[in-house]
C-alpha cells in the first residue's frame, strides 16, 4: 500500500538523520584531525594518522598537556573535499574540539578553512600548497614546506649545475599540478627555460610514451617530475628503461625510503628536495634537527614497522607546535593558543626550524629543505647545494 | 475528501515529505544536522533524476555525476569569470546540462544495456577530465571557490539556508516527477521500460521519449550540483568523478528503483551511514560493503518497496 | 645525451638517425614501437580483466565490478606472503588459490542468494563486494605501494630503437597462454561445452542434466584466477596497492564492451585496443587527455557498431 510506503520512508529518514550520533564529551582537551586516510591521498593520510595517534598516546603517558589528557578525534574524509567540510562541521559542533591538526590535501584544507575561521578555532594544516597561508588567515597555519619552496630549491640546484633548459612531467593530481604551476611561475627568476611538458594520471602504470616525447626533445638538459605516490617511482623506472641519462629531479612528494625500494637501481643519481627527516642518521651531530628527526624516525619505525615519511613528520610538527603553544599559554582556550602558535619561534621539527609571525603562518625558509641525492640505494646529502 | 482518499492521493508522498521537512529541524541540536539534512536533500534531488531515468524509463547512466559537475562549475565559473549572479548561474547550468544531454543523448540512447552503461560512463569521465585539465577556467584539481548565493540582497549561506532551499526544491522536484509519472508521457515511459520493441510497434516515438527523460534527469542533477557548490562555497573536480556517479546509482537502487521516496531514502542512507560508521575507523569500508550487499540480497527491490512489500505480507 | 663511440666514430642513441644533411632526426618507427609496446603491456592487463568480466557474464549474466579486486588480491597477497618469508613461486600459487576462494565465496554468498534479482541489483552487489574487499585489503595489507621482482631480470631489451622490459613479454605471453588454455577448455572439453550451454540457456542446460551451479562456480573461480595471475605478472611493471582494483575494473569493463560483451575473443581484443589507444594518445596527441581520447574512440566505435567490435546480436523477445 502506498500509505505504508510513506510511513516507512518517513520514519526511516527521520530516524536515520538523528542517528548521525555525536561523540561523548569528557573533561579532556579535545583536538580534531580530518585526514585522508583512505582514497587517492591515503599515501599521505595514513602516516599522518599513525603519527598523531602515536604521539598523543605518548604525551598522555607523560601526563598530558597542562595536567589534562589529550583526546584525539580523527575522521577520514576519503580524499573528498565535501566530506572534509562535513567532518569539520561535526568536529566543531558536535565534538567541540579546541584545535585542529589535519587537512591532508589542499582541496580538503580549503574546504574546511571557512568552518574554522568562523568558529575561531586554530587550524594547523598538513597540506602543501602556498595559498593556504597566502593570504594569511588569522586562524590557519601550516607545517609542510610550500611547493613553491620545492621548486626554488630544485631550480637553484639546476642553476648551480648550469642546466637551464628543462622538461617537466607532472601528475594531474592536485599536488603534482600545484607544484608544476609554482615551478612555471618561479622559473624566470632562475633563468630556467621549460622547453616541454608532459602529464600523467596519478594511477597510471606506464609513462614511457610521455618520456619518449621528452627524450625526443634534444634541447632538454634535465627533467623535473612533480607528483607523489607511485607515479614518481614508475617515472623513474621508465626513465632508465628508455635509457635517458639526463639528470632527473623528483619532488618532496616522494617523501620516503619506499621510493628507493620501488624505483630500484633506476633511482641512482636522482635528486630531490626533502626534509632532513629522510637522512636522519646521516646528519652531522652538530645539526640542530638531528635529535628530533632521529627520535621521530625510530619511534615511528618501531611502532608501525614502516619506514618513516615526511608526511608523517609534518603531522608530528603540527601536533608539537600546538602542544607547545598550549603549554606556553597555560590553557587550551582558542584565543591564547592561537596567539602562542603565531609566536612560535625556534621550534625545531622534522621539517626544519620554525619561526612564525603574524605575516608568516608557516615559519620555514628555504634552508629547511635539503637537497638529497640517491646513491647506492640510499639518501645522501648534496653538499654545497645552491640556496 | 475522505481520509482514505486523502491517503491514497497520488501526491500524498509529497505531503509526507513536506511534513518531515518542516518538523525535522525541531530535532536538530546543531548546525551539523542541518548540513547533513541539506546534503541529503541535495543528493536526493540528483538521485531522483537518475531514478526517473533508470527506474521509470529503464535506462542506465553510470556518468550522471557529469551533470552534477556541470551544474556545480556553472555556478563557480559564472561568478568568477562571468560576473553573473548565482541564481542566474544555476539556471544557466541547468540549461547547459539540458542542452548537452540533448546533444549527447540522441546518439547515446540508441545503445542498450551494458553498452549504454559504458557510453554514459565515458561521458562522465570526459566531463571529469575536462574539469580537471582546463585549469584556466576551472581551477584544476584543487577546484574553485564559490561565492555564496545572494537573493534580492539577502545572503543565503550556510547549512540552515541550504537545508530549506534543498528541501523545498526536492519537494517541488517530487511533485514534478509524480506528475510526470502519471501523465501520458509517464505511461509511455512505462511501456518503453517494459518493452521497447512492442512500444515501437504501437507507434510510440521511443527515441524522443527517452531523450526527454534524459534531459529532465540531467537538469535535476545539474541543479543539485549547483546547490552543492553554493553550500560548500567550494567545488572540486571529483564532484563529477566515477565514484560519485556510482554513488548516485547506488542511492537509486538501494532506495528502490521506481520509487520517488526511495530516492530520498537511498540518499539518506548513503550520506548518514558513513557518518555513523566513522566510529569504526578502519573497518568502515568493510562494513559499508557488507551493508550494501546485505540490503541488495535481502531487499532486492530496494528499501522502500522491499519494506512495503514485507509489511503488506505481514498484514495478510 | 651520451654519445657512444663505435669504432672511433661517435654514434647517437639508437632511436635517433643521422640524416643525409647531418641533422639528428628521431626515428618515427622506434617511437611507434615504444608506444605500441607500452600500450600492449597495459592492454594485456585490461584484456585479462575484460576476459574475467566476460566469463562471468556469459555463465551467469552478472557484470562483476569486483573483477579488478582479483587483480589487486593476486599482486598484494604475493607481496605480503613473500615479505613473510614464503618463497616467491609458492607465494604466487597461494595468492591465486586465495583469489579463487574469494571468487567462489563471492558467488556462493553474495550472488547466489540474490538469484533472480534484476541486473542492476546484481551489479550493486558486486560493487558492494568490491568495497568490502578493498576495505579488508586496507586492514590485512597496508596502504602503501609494493612491487615484485621481475621474472626475467630488469634490463630492457632494445628492439629496433625501442626499449622493452622483459616482463612486458612475460605479461603478453602469459595472457596469450591463458587465452589459449581457456579456448582449449571451452572448445574441446565436455566441461567447456557445459559452460557454453549454460551461457546460451540456463534452464535448458539444467534440463539436460548440467549442474549449472557448479558451472557458475567454475566461471567465478576461473575469472578470479585469471585476474590474480594478471596481477602477479604485471606488478613488477605497474606496482600494486590496495586500491588498484577500481580503475582496472572500469577499464576492463570498457574494454569488454568495446570488444562486445559475450565474446571472449572480443574482450581480449577490446582490452588490448584500449591500452594501445591510451598509449598512442599519450604519445602522439596529449598526455593530459589520453583517457578522454581513448573513451571518445570507444564511444565512436559503439555508435557505428552498437554491439561492439565482435559482439553477438542480442535478441529481444516481445
Amino acid at each position: 500500500m502506498k500509505v505504508l510506503n510513506h510511513i516507512v520512508a518517513a520514519v526511516s529518514i527521520g530516524v536515520s538523520i538523528l542517528f548521525a550520533a555525536p561523540n561523548q564529551t569528557w573533561a579532556q582537551t579535545k583536538i580534531g584531525a580530518v585526514l585522508s586516510v583512505t582514497g587517492p591521498a591515503s599515501f599521505l593520510g595514513d602516516p599522518e594518522k599513525k603519527t598523531l595517534e602515536i604521539y598523543v598516546e605518548a604525551i598522555n603517558a607523560q601526563g598530558g598537556v597542562n595536567g589534562q589528557k589529550l583526546q584525539l578525534v580523527v575522521y577520514d574524509d576519503g580524499g573528498d573535499a565535501n566530506n572534509a567540510r562535513t567532518f569539520a562541521t561535526r568536529l566543531v559542533e558536535e565534538d567541540k574540539i579546541v584545535a585542529m591538526v589535519g587537512g591532508t590535501s589542499t582541496g580538503s584544507t580549503l574546504a574546511m578553512i571557512p568552518v574554522f575561521e568562523e568558529a575561531q578555532i586554530p587550524f594547523i594544516s598538513l597540506a602543501g600548497a602556498v595559498q593556504i597561508v597566502e593570504p594569511v588567515r588569522k586562524w590557519v597555519f601550516k607545517t609542510p614546506h610550500t611547493d613553491r619552496m620545492a621548486c626554488e630549491k630544485i631550480f637553484a640546484d639546476l642553476k648551480h649545475r648550469n642546466l637551464t633548459t628543462i622538461a617537466i612531467i607532472s601528475g594531474t593530481d592536485a599536488f603534482g599540478k600545484s607544484m608544476r604551476d609554482q615551478c612555471v611561475a618561479v622559473a624566470p627568476k632562475f633563468s630556467i627555460n621549460i622547453a616541454h611538458e608532459e602529464t600523467y594520471g596519478p594511477r597510471d602504470s606506464d609513462m614511457t610514451p610521455q618520456l619518449t616525447n621528452i627524450r625526443n626533445k634534444t634541447d632538454v638538459q634535465a627533467v623535473v617530475n612533480t607528483g607523489f605516490g607511485q607515479g614518481p617511482a614508475i617515472v623513474t623506472r621508465n626513465y632508465r628503461q628508455l635509457g635517458i641519462t639526463l639528470p632527473l629531479y623528483q619532488s618532496h612528494g616522494v617523501a620516503s625510503k619506499q621510493f628507493i625500494d620501488l624505483a630500484g637501481p633506476a633511482a641512482e643519481g636522482v635528486r630531490l628536495p626533502a626534509a632532513a627527516l629522510l637522512v636522519a642518521d646521516k646528519l652531522p651531530d652538530s645539526d640542530p634537527q638531528k635529535l628530533v628527526v632521529v627520535n621521530y624516525s625510530r619511534a615511528y619505525q618501531q611502532k608501525t614497522g614502516q619506514s618513516v615519511s615526511t608526511f608523517g613528520g609534518h603531522a608530528y610538527d603540527g601536533l608539537m607546535i600546538l602542544v607547545q603553544a598550549m603549554q606556553r599559554a597555560k590553557s587550551a582556550d582558542k584565543v591564547p593558543v592561537r596567539d602562542e602558535i603565531e609566536k612560535t619561534k625556534g621550534y625545531i621539527g622534522t621539517g626544519g626550524v620554525v619561526n612564525m609571525s603574524p605575516t608568516d603562518h608557516m615559519g620555514l625558509d628555504l634552508s629547511a629543505f635539503r637537497m638529497l641525492e640517491i646513491k647506492h640505494g640510499d639518501w645522501t646529502l648534496v653538499p654545497d647545494a645552491g640556496s | 475528501m475522505s481520509m482514505r482518499a486523502l491517503l491514497h492521493h497520488r501526491l500524498a508522498p509529497v505531503a509526507a515529505i513536506a511534513v518531515i521537512l518542516l518538523l525535522l529541524p525541531l530535532l536538530f541540536p546543531s548546525t551539523y544536522y542541518y548540513r547533513i539534512g541539506a546534503l541529503v536533500f541535495i543528493f536526493a534531488l540528483a538521485s531522483l533524476g537518475v531514478n526517473l531515468l533508470m527506474g521509470f524509463a529503464g535506462q542506465v547512466s553510470l556518468g550522471h555525476a557529469g551533470f552534477l559537475g556541470i551544474g556545480a562549475y556553472a555556478v563557480a565559473i559564472g561568478a568568477t569569470h562571468l560576473g553573473a549572479p548565482s541564481w542566474l548561474s544555476i539556471l544557466g547550468g541547468a540549461s547547459l546540462s539540458g542542452l548537452i544531454a540533448f546533444i549527447v543523448g540522441r546518439p547515446i540512447l540508441e545503445l542498450k544495456g551494458h553498452y549504454l552503461a559504458v557510453a554514459t560512463l565515458g561521458f562522465g569521465l570526459l566531463v571529469a577530465i575536462v574539469l580537471t585539465n582546463e585549469a584556466a577556467w576551472t581551477g584544476g584539481p584543487d577546484g574553485m571557490l564559490v561565492p555564496h548565493l545572494v537573493l534580492f540582497g539577502f545572503p543565503l549561506r550556510g547549512s540552515q539556508a541550504w537545508y530549506w532551499i534543498g528541501g523545498i526544491t526536492f519537494v517541488v522536484g517530487m511533485v514534478l516527477a509524480l506528475n510526470l509519472i502519471d501523465s501520458p508521457t509517464g505511461r509511455t515511459l512505462h511501456a518503453i521500460h517494459d518493452s521497447e520493441v512492442a512500444s515501437r510497434m504501437l507507434g510510440i516515438d521511443v527515441a524522443r521519449h527517452k531523450l526527454v527523460i534524459f534531459v529532465i534527469s540531467a537538469i535535476y542533477a545539474s541543479v543539485a550540483g549547483s546547490y552543492l557548490a553554493l553550500l560548500n562555497e567550494l567545488i572540486t573536480p571529483d564532484v563529477s568523478g566515477f565514484l560519485r556517479s556510482i554513488e548516485l546509482v547506488a542511492m537509486v537502487v538501494l532506495g528502490g528503483m521506481g520509487s520517488v521516496i526511495g530516492s530520498l531514502v537511498g540518499a539518506a542512507l548513503l550520506i548518514v551511514l558513513p557518518q555513523i560508521l566513522t566510529i569504526l575507523q578502519e573497518y568502515e569500508q568493510m562494513v559499508l560493503g557488507i551493508v550494501v550487499m546485505g540490503f541488495m540480497i535481502f531487499l532486492r527491490q530496494g528499501i522502500v518497496p522491499g519494506i512495503a512489500a514485507a509489511l503488506g505480507r505481514m498484514r495478510t | 645525451m651520451k654519445k657512444r663511440r663505435v669504432g672511433g666514430v661517435a654514434c647517437s642513441p639508437d632511436w635517433e638517425t643521422i640524416g643525409g644533411d647531418g641533422a639528428r632526426r628521431i626515428d618515427p618507427m622506434a617511437e611507434f614501437l615504444q608506444f605500441a609496446f607500452s600500450g600492449l603491456t597495459v592492454g594485456a592487463v585490461y584484456a585479462l580483466v575484460a576476459l574475467g568480466f566476460t566469463l562471468i557474464y556469459n555463465a551467469s549474466g552478472v557484470v562483476n565490478f569486483a573483477q579488478g579486486e582479483f587483480v589487486m588480491l593476486g599482486g598484494m597477497s604475493t607481496v605480503f606472503l613473500a615479505l613473510a618469508g614464503v618463497p616467491l613461486p609458492l607465494a604466487a600459487l597461494i595468492a591465486v588459490i586465495v583469489a579463487v576462494a574469494i571468487g567462489l565465496a563471492l558467488h556462493r554468498f553474495a550472488i547466489e542468494p540474490a538469484r533472480g534479482a534484476s541486473a542492476v541489483t546484481l551489479i550493486m552487489i558486486t560493487i558492494g563486494a568490491s568495497i568490502f574487499l578493498r576495505g579488508a585489503a586496507q586492514i590485512v595489507f597496508d596502504k602503501r605501494f609494493h612491487s615484485l621482482p621481475p621474472l626475467l631480470g630488469a634490463d630492457p631489451i632494445r628492439f629496433d630503437g625501442a626499449a622493452i622490459l622483459p616482463q612486458s613479454l612475460v605479461v603478453l605471453a602469459g595472457a596469450a597462454i591463458i587465452v589459449a588454455l581457456l579456448w582449449g577448455v571451452i572448445d574441446r572439453t565436455l566441461l567447456g561445452k557445459a559452460v557454453i550451454a549454460t551461457a546460451a540457456n540456463r534452464l535448458a542446460a539444467r534440463l539436460v542434466g548440467i549442474n549449472t551451479r557448479r558451472i557458475v562456480d567454475f566461471s567465478f573461480g576461473v575469472s578470479a584466477a585469471i585476474g590474480a595471475i594478471a596481477g602477479i605478472l604485471v606488478t613488477p611493471i605497474t606496482l600494486t596497492s590496495y586500491d588498484v582494483g577500481t580503475l582496472l575494473a572500469l577499464k576492463g569493463f570498457a574494454g569488454a564492451m568495446l570488444g562486445g560483451i559475450g565474446s571472449a575473443f572480443g574482450a581480449v581484443v577490446g582490452g588490448l585496443l584500449l591500452g594501445l589507444l591510451e598509449a598512442f594518445s599519450a604519445g602522439y596527441i596529449s598526455s593530459n587527455y589520453k583517457d578522454a581520447v581513448a573513451f571518445l574512440v570507444i564511444l565512436a566505435v559503439l555508435f557505428i557498431m552498437p554491439r561492439g567490435l565482435l559482439g553477438r546480436a542480442q535478441v529481444e523477445r516481445v
